[in-house]
């Protein structure tokens, strides 16, 4: 296993490199150029030596090849460039910044998911086509059909205007400097409790289908019959049993999605006026701002590469099956 | 060139104030009173939302409206435009322009001092001159100083600025924004002002507030400078939300979490009506500096017959368009300046809605047969083209749906095309590769309209995109912008206007109407052609209705 | 096949399902001839009018009618569905069961074009192929499709992986079956099942997908109508014009529940051990 886990490991560098390659090509080589704002409208002054000048800056002007070389050397020295939007930023600082709060968002959001999904997913199951498995599968489903911004804007209107119970969007309220400590905790919290419960709502359903598919397959298995047949209880049956079978593609299914966590979806973000890294992303490849397209794009496929081999890993490790054919695959 | 936000300052003096002047408190959030009293008083917020990000803090190196919304606050030029369009001194005290216009000599104001305490001297005048003629610095807006023959210090609040040929444009291009030398000298030498710590973390100018904080994608805090060379202003602390969605901004105002705003034209038209909202905001309407239009490529022969372009002209009718597309909120457009300024000029050629012209206009350029489906033919080939929009923009596409049915009336097929402006720019529009499009342009307080229409300005990354070229436009382009005499200039752009209006190289359709909203807190508000805000270090707030007082 | 008949029909909620998808189809394919109004004709008189008799389901920020706008937009919303969700399942049923079956060389190769697919950001291919080709309701469906088999293509080859070693697949392989006829009549079957969990909520995805991309304003031209692009519009007058975020909305949402409630219903009917145990519970009841 353990060799197994390196050669993919070292594999991992030159793939990387490939994977990178290949992007930077298609990401240059699609139309457009970068350009200095997303407005439709253009001011009647300008300035075209401004162009070939921004272009130079760029190193747009240089071939292909050599401006990937150039990237990817200062890219081993962990150096992401500079965006080329008019701030000029680093790459990194303005990941940096966003980075955060879109991970906090999405890792709230999958932590409620996974736990309401799993009760959902095996109550539904072993209780098929019950009042209750109805219920939910419609309830689900609803939460996945609507979208995420009519959803939003209703519940701003409700808690937001009408109520007045919670903030309607931002992170934080424009006081808040002046807030005591915990009020800012408080202050923090509410703004984000609108986001999660859009983004909550709509995610339920991937999971819980899944849980209820998982379970429902584990639950027909030989193993389960003979394990009723024992005279265990039918809560440990599925509690025990079934469960920690049923589990199995979820977990392997929530180690895929550790690169998804780094992505914000704009729609949310666009509505709530929340600085994540889907606004970013969009607006980066709207504006064709390429070191920060790139400098995400390496850091999803680093993640990916990783979530993959944890997840083959661990479901090697898990079914006994695979592990002995892997073995025997490698003559 | 006016350094104020280019995309939504200037307007007609068409000021709708439909709340009450000296209007009472929304009773839900401040202490009850009968009147709030007009007496200035310092302290305060105004929380203002802002579509976009900033890109920037140092406007002379952006383009983008946001960015300059900011700057207006925290910088000042040697002039500015006052609420009657005139130029004023801001940072200049007085100025002698000569009588050939070939030089011109500001006396600046003494004890104005940038926000880290330096003085501001004619050093900074002539330094941020160079850094704008510097061919490393990334900006749009070097060309204004292309006629500059010299910039001299004369002495510490003298500078002398010669000319090498009367320019038009010169008082008003040094409205740009002064730099401070001696934080930006280094950066602007090797070209690298974007990457200046002033451009993100500290910017430093001589205006009303002085930066306290960005946080990008968030918001931007903005407090009073109590040296203003104007005298301090009275509100105390100015935050930009950054809010992306105008449905999420008009909730907000609906909750109070901000005091000013733009409104979408629904917003104001239908949304904003009722007792609880007039009370509690004043709506503002005037036309705003930018103008759509229907562009044609005046490369391809079907569009270089000047009879298709007038056709076209009478086929939109422009009222229903601008209800349909502005509910009403915006003024139609004859040529490419504004109604209500000093050089419209409003006797030229019209085109009202008549679609039977339009046909016979179209059948005297050869479009007289049609097909099957009742499209127009000309040597048997039907009149048919591509119409592009900017993805992004809801009322360029909803411009182009309206088109597009006009003209299927008379005979033409549109087909829309929606297309990213990124890719819109670099492969339909600078490399001339489009057959017709739905565009704005933003025009400033002044005339001089060169890089746009002049014959020469058609390299790829040029503005005269439909590649027009008129010799009588192009003499009259030079004219006006080769003197300094308002009434010789005024001549020419009216002649310029007769012209453009003949030959309809574009089809003008409208200027939209700008509609910002502002708590009705906000006393001392002024209603100008180039917005509301330009006076905004006068804005108050009395005393007993003060929202905020952390600050 | 009479035995999934059988099984298909017991369950009513799939039997839904599948009549909703039905009904929608048949008013999809008449909408030319039962639409009442031109539904791209602006009218500048009727701007957000209410629901009426002239309009049952209102008018939209151009005064066109909303329920022609609907019939022809089911067309365009119910194809996305089909045919992005086909081109990404066909995809990835091939390049699962390549990698899945044959393991190795191919299995790694495949699982890199994965990682590459995974990677890189979809918006960015959907700009250059909609700036490049001719932006249709086909290239959109394409690109979502292209984009979208990625985790089809992990179900199939987990399948393949986990189904390989079974007895009797090593059972078929031993009395010389071929590959061919190995993947086809034994595995293929087992590995239906989340396929099609996979599928049915890959059709409303796509769906909800085409919507997102109106938001960003790539979806389909104007002007014609999609169910995605009227919910986009709608969402800047979600106030005062409230139908045109609640029918399409709604709409979506009974289209998203029919298919899915369709799929279950079919793979639950496929699935041979539940059609065996479905029996138990029936002989059992009696």
């Amino acid at each position: 296993m353990l060799g197994y886990a390196l050669r993919r490991l070292i594999l991992a560098i030159p793939l990387l490199i490939g994977i990178t390659f290949v992007s930077f090509l298609v990401i240059h080589l699609a139309p457009g150029e970068p350009v200095e704002n997303q407005a439709g409208e253009s001011s009647t002054q300008s300035d075209a030596k401004l162009r070939e000048r921004l272009r130079e800056i760029y190193g747009l002007d240089k071939p292909l090849h050599v401006q990937y070389w150039n990237w990817v050397t200062r890219l081993a020295r962990l150096d992401f460039g500079r965006s080329f939007s008019p701030d000029a930023r680093p790459v990194l600082q303005k990941i940096g910044e966003r980075l955060p709060i879109t991970l906090l968002l999405n890792i709230v959001e999958l932590m409620i998911i996974v736990t309401l999904a799993i009760p959902i997913g095996v109550l539904s199951a072993t209780r098929q086509y019950s009042t209750f498995d109805k219920i939910t599968t419609v309830f689900v489903f609803v939460g996945f059909a609507t979208p995420d911004f009519w959803l939003a804007l209703m519940l701003m209107i409700l808690f937001g205007v009408q109520l007045g119970w919670l903030p309607i969007s931002g992170l934080r309220s424009p006081t808040w400097e002046y807030l005591a400590f915990w009020r800012q905790q408080w202050d923090f919290v509410a703004h984000l409790a609108l986001p999660i419960l859009v983004a909550t709502f709509g995610g339920l359903a991937g999971f819980s289908r899944y849980m209820r598919q998982s379970m429902l397959e584990v639950v027909r298995q030989d193993y389960i019959q003979s394990a009723r047949a024992k005279g265990l209880p039918e809560r440990v049956v599925i509690g025990k049993h079934a469960l920690r079978n049923a589990l199995l593609p979820i977990v392997t299914v929530l180690g895929l999605s550790l690169p998804g966590l780094i992505g914000g979806s704009v729609i949310v973000e666009s509505i709530f006026a929340i600085p994540g890294m889907g606004q970013l992303m969009v607006q980066a490849v709207f504006e064709r701002d390429y070191p920060v397209i790139m400098g995400n794009l390496v850091i999803v496929a680093t993640l990916t590469l990783v979530a993959n081999l944890i997840a083959d890993i661990t479901y090697s490790l898990v079914d006994p099956r695979i592990r002995v054919a892997a073995r025997r695959g490698r003559r | 060139m006016s350094r104020g936000d280019l995309l939504r300052l200037s307007g007609l003096l068409l000021l709708i104030a439909l709340a009450g002047c000296g209007g009472e408190a929304d009773s839900a959030v401040d202490a009850p009173t009968a009147q709030g009293s007009s007496k200035p008083a310092y302290g305060d917020t105004y929380i203002e939302a802002l579509q976009g990000n900033i890109s920037g803090l140092i406007p002379n190196v952006l383009s983008d409206g946001p960015s300059f919304e900011v700057a207006q606050l925290i910088y000042n030029g040697l002039v500015k435009y006052d609420k009657d369009l005139n130029l004023v001194g801001e940072l200049a005290e007085s100025w002698q322009y000569s009588r050939d216009c070939l030089d011109l000599t500001f006396k600046l104001r003494r004890n104005v001092r940038w926000h880290d305490n330096r003085p501001f001297t004619a050093a900074d005048v002539v330094f941020t001159y160079e850094t704008m003629i510097n061919p490393k610095t990334p900006t749009a807006y070097g060309g204004d100083f292309k006629a500059v023959e010299s910039v001299e210090a004369v002495d510490p609040y003298t500078v002398h600025v010669h000319y090498k040929h009367p320019n038009a444009k010169a008082l008003q291009s040094w409205s740009i924004w002064m730099l401070p030398k001696h934080l930006l000298e280094s950066y602007a030498r090797e070209g690298k002002l974007r990457e200046a710590p002033q451009n993100r973390t500290n910017p430093v100018g001589t205006g009303a507030y002085l930066f306290k904080e960005w946080r990008p994608g968030e918001k931007v805090v903005l407090v009073a400078n109590p040296d203003y060379f104007e005298g301090r202003p009275y509100v105390s602390r100015v935050v930009y939300r950054i809010i992306p969605s105008s449905a999420t901004t008009f909730l907000e105002l609906k909750a109070k979490g901000v005091d000013g705003a733009k409104l979408t034209a629904l917003q104001f038209k239908r949304q904003t009506e009722y007792p609880a909202f007039r009370k509690a905001y004043t709506k503002y309407q005037y036309a705003a500096n930018i103008y759509v239009y229907f562009g044609m490529n005046l490369r391809d022969p079907r569009f270089a017959d000047r009879r298709v372009r007038q056709a076209f002209a009478h086929a939109i009718n422009k009222r229903e368009l601008i209800e349909g597309v502005r509910l009403g909120l915006a003024r139609e457009a004859t040529g490419p300046y504004k109604p209500g300024t000093w050089q419209y000029n409003p006797n030229v050629h019209q085109y009202p809605y008549d679609p039977a012209r339009a046909r016979d206009l179209l059948a005297a350029a050869g479009w007289n047969e049609k097909n099957a489906d009742g499209i127009l033919l000309k040597d048997g080939q039907p009149f048919k083209f591509d119409l592009l929009s900017a993805q992004g923009s809801d009322e360029g596409r909803k411009v182009a749906e309206i088109i597009q049915a006009a003209l299927k009336d008379i005979g033409v097929q549109v087909e829309i095309r929606v297309i990213e402006w990124a890719a819109l720019l670099k492969e339909y529009i600078k490399k001339r590769n489009f057959e017709t499009v739905i565009l704005a342009w933003g025009i400033t307080p002044d005339p001089d309209q060169f890089d746009i229409w002049h014959s020469s300005k058609t390299s790829p990354d040029e503005l005269n995109r439909i590649g027009y070229a008129n010799p009588e436009v192009d003499d009259l382009l030079e004219k006006g912008r080769g003197t300094c005499v308002e009434a010789d200039r005024k001549k020419y752009y009216d002649r310029l206007q007769e012209v453009l209006a003949d030959d309809q190289p574009i089809v003008f359709l409208y200027f939209r109407d700008g509609l910002p909203v502002v708590s009705s807190r906000f006393r001392g508000i002024v209603p100008t052609p180039i917005g509301i805000q330009y006076n905004f270090n006068e804005w108050f707030v009395p005393l007993n209705l003060h929202r905020y007082t952390a600050g | 096949m009479r035995g999934f008949w059988r099984a298909f029909r017991r369950n009513r909620l799939a039997l839904i399902g599948g009549a909703v998808v039905v009904v929608l189809v048949v008013l999809a394919v008449l909408a030319p001839g039962i639409s009442p109004w031109d539904p791209n004709r602006p009218d500048v008189r009727k701007i957000l009018d209410a629901p009426s008799r002239a309009h049952p389901l209102g008018t939209d920020q151009l005064g066109r009618d909303v329920l022609s706008r609907m019939l022809y937009g089911a067309r365009v919303s119910l194809a996305v569905g089909f045919v992005s969700v086909g081109i990404a399942t066909m995809i990835g049923l091939v390049l699962g069961s390549l990698a899945g079956y044959h393991g190795g060389t191919m299995d790694a190769t495949v699982m890199r074009l994965v990682d590459l697919m995974l990677v890189f950001p979809r918006l960015f291919l959907l700009l250059a192929v909609l700036a490049f080709l001719r932006p249709s309701i086909w290239t959109i469906m394409t690109v979502i499709g292209l984009t979208g088999w990625m985790s089809v293509a992990r179900l199939v080859r987990a399948e393949f992986l986990s189904l390989k070693e079974r007895e009797f697949v090593i059972w078929s392989q031993s009395i010389g079956a071929s590959a061919y006829r190995t993947i086809w009549r034994h595995i293929l079957p087992n590995a239906i099942g989340p396929v099609l969990v996979a599928m049915t909520l890959g059709i409303p995805a796509a769906i909800l997908t085409e919507s997102g991309l109106s938001f960003l304003g790539l979806g389909v031209q104007p002007p014609h109508a999609t169910w995605g692009n009227i919910l986009n519009e709608g969402k800047d007058a979600i106030e005062i014009g409230w139908w045109l975020s609640a029918y399409p909305g709604l709409a979506i949402l009974v289209t998203v529940l029919s298919y899915n409630l369709l799929g279950e219903g079919i793979r639950d009917a496929l699935d041979p051990r539940l059609r065996q145990s479905v029996g138990r519970i029936v002989s059992r009841a009696r």
